[in-house]
């Protein structure tokens, strides 16, 4: 196993090579507070990161990742276009998996830039890819962005693909929402019963609590309305279900997505941004028949990114977290930006990893 | 050495353990003054009686201070990490039985599903600007239990004591608890969910896999186990 020293060594080499790209290096408080990453990411974050506090500046936790951090210190102060790079520390709880390291060093790089969003994608990706070159890792990319256009293209209410664009990055509940818009889940006996009640609020029980029945009256209208929603048509389930187990090298992923936009046609403009990401990655030097594609890919585990998304990943380690991550995350700029925004994509080597399967060779 | 046996140091949950193991032909007793956690075994040799907060169980036989301890497999989870590698329950014994459920206020009439919890979080934080609190004192069941629904836009709240209370007292909007009879829910105006049952959980036996044992406890605990009825499947 490597020592931290030598981790540490070489993450200044990878933090070097992103600075001789332009990057500034930047450094993050390792103590972030707590509500700033508990409104980005919900509840779910307390299972990831340590959380600690004081009476002073209440909930802080130990900096699960630099995206944040880096992204409000960029709203608050950055000149555009900006990149910068950064090692250091990220703590993660870990409550199953003893071997899953709790506390290791990131080095990241990441480009705040509103020109040629491909190229800033294929960029970032291919600094990597060359950082990690000769481990011959198994690399996966997918598109965020494309999911939700799918969702905002489908034939139906807005409150319905609000539903479905807030669990994207939940799949088991986005199928359960599937499953209740296109009619194949029965609506429950309860809610039945409420859309057809004259006075559903007589008589049940005292009102207690904060949420007011002014608040339950409007989710009955909501039911209501979405009742007589007609049911999501089975021809747009079908396409959503094809365009989700989309799982192949990145060529034939894209004939294949090109042939689904004939049916779904609100995934069109990504599939160009995909069809430009690919020309840029080719500039790169970026050999596209080596690249996976899924477009499920990220949904389970990288609630910030909304475009393009990859993992580098070592084959035959299912039992390792991946090497090196990334994504685009404009969204997320915009949410902590306070009114300002700014399309940004980077990526996140693990160093003491790289050098663990350099040793495996 | 002795094989140590963890037991609930109060209440309902210790006269039941007693008499459970009473009936097997183990008596169980405290000694000493009312206030003085002594006690004493009869019916088998090697095996000695320490009492315990039932919530303390769960630590002391992962740390191997105790050989067998009797406690709720709701504390067992919520407290261990992979407890099954940790602990090995010998025997569900048929009381404490309570149940880790989602209740709501009982009007909220459009509240019925883990589905509907989602849509009134999501509204409700929109509303008020911050997410729907959700009181409990077993955070990680219910937040990994929320996890793998789906369900988004909520907090915890701490809450240890008198849970049924809050929401009236305004400090949560819904709570995650352990009831048995669902009465005190009920006496609160609360409901519980129709797929909010979290956890299922009673009294049980459970065998440290963390404690040494050597091989006088070894055949402590066969015979303890011959006694109790407990199958000695492999270890």
């Amino acid at each position: 196993m490597p020592t931290r020293a030598d981790i540490l060594a070489e993450a200044a080499r990878l933090r070097a090579r992103f600075e001789a790209l332009g990057a500034v290096p930047v450094e993050t408080p390792v103590l972030q507070p707590a509500e700033t990453l508990l409104d980005l990411y919900g509840e779910d974050i307390r299972g990831r990161a340590y959380v600690t506090d004081d009476a002073l500046r209440g909930e802080q936790m130990l900096r699960p990742d630099f995206t944040v951090p880096v992204v409000q210190m960029h709203m608050a102060e950055g000149a555009e276009p900006a990149r910068y790079t950064y090692a250091g520390e990220v703590f993660r709880r870990q409550e199953s998996d003893p071997d899953r390291a709790n506390e290791y060093l990131q080095v990241g790089f990441e480009i705040f830039d509103r020109s040629a969003p491909a190229d800033a994608e294929a960029e970032v990706f291919a600094a990597i890819d060359a950082a990690l070159a000769g481990l011959s890792l198994r690399r996966m990319t997918g598109d965020i962005g494309m999911l939700s256009a799918a969702v905002a293209g489908l034939r139906t209410s807005e409150a319905r693909k609000a539903a479905l664009a807030r669990h994207i990055w939940h799949p088991r509940r986005f199928r359960a929402l599937i499953e209740r818009f296109s009619g194949r889940a029965p609506v429950p006996p309860a809610r039945l019963a409420l859309l057809t009640a004259a006075d559903p609020l007589s008589g049940i029980a005292p009102a207690i609590g904060l949420r007011s029945e002014g608040e339950i009256l409007s989710r009955i209208k909501a039911l209501q309305e979405d009742a007589s929603e007609p049911p999501l048509s089975s021809h747009e389930c079908e396409m959503l279900d094809a365009l989700l187990a989309i799982e192949e090298t990145m060529p034939f992923a894209l004939e294949h997505l090109r042939d689904l936009a004939v049916d779904l046609p609100a995934i069109s403009a990504s599939v160009s941004r995909m069809e430009d990401r690919m020309e840029a990655l080719a500039r790169r030097g970026i050999a596209l028949d080596a690249l996976g594609f899924e477009a499920s890919y990220g949904r389970s585990s990288m609630e910030y990114y909304d475009g393009f998304v990859f993992g580098f990943f070592a084959e035959g380690r299912p039992d390792l977290p991946p090497v090196a991550t990334g994504g685009r995350y404009d969204a997320l700029t915009r949410q902590l930006g306070q009114g300002r925004e700014i399309p940004a994509v980077g990526g996140v080597i693990r160093p003491g990893l790289k050098l663990e399967l350099e040793a495996a060779r | 050495m002795t094989l140590k046996l963890g037991v609930p140091s109060k209440g309902r949950l210790m006269e039941k353990t007693f008499q459970w193991f009473g009936k097997r032909g183990i008596a169980l007793r405290r000694t000493g003054s009312e206030r003085e956690y002594a006690a004493e075994v009869e019916g088998i040799d090697g095996v000695e009686l320490v009492l315990l907060s039932a919530g303390e169980i769960p630590r002391e036989l992962v740390a191997g201070r105790i050989h067998l301890g009797v406690t709720g497999n709701d504390l067992i989870e919520e407290k261990l990490a992979n407890w099954e590698q940790q602990v090995k329950p010998l025997a569900p014994m048929g009381f404490g039985e309570a149940n880790l459920i989602l209740a709501v206020p009982a009007f909220w009439v459009d509240v019925t599903t883990l589905e509907d919890l989602d849509a009134a979080a999501r509204a409700f934080r929109a509303t008020h600007g911050r997410r729907l609190r959700i009181a409990t004192k077993y955070h990680r069941l219910v937040r990994d239990f929320l996890q793998a629904e789906g369900v988004a836009d909520y907090r915890l709240v701490d809450s240890q004591g008198a849970t049924e209370g809050t929401v009236k007292n305004e400090t949560a909007e819904a709570i995650a608890d352990i009831t048995s009879t669902g009465e005190t829910l009920r006496a609160n105006h609360l409901r519980i969910l129709e797929d909010g049952l979290i956890l299922r959980s009673q009294a049980t036996l459970f065998k440290s896999r963390r404690a040494a044992f050597d091989e006088t406890d070894r055949a402590t605990l066969a015979q303890l186990q011959e006694m109790l009825g407990i199958d000695r499947a492999p270890r």
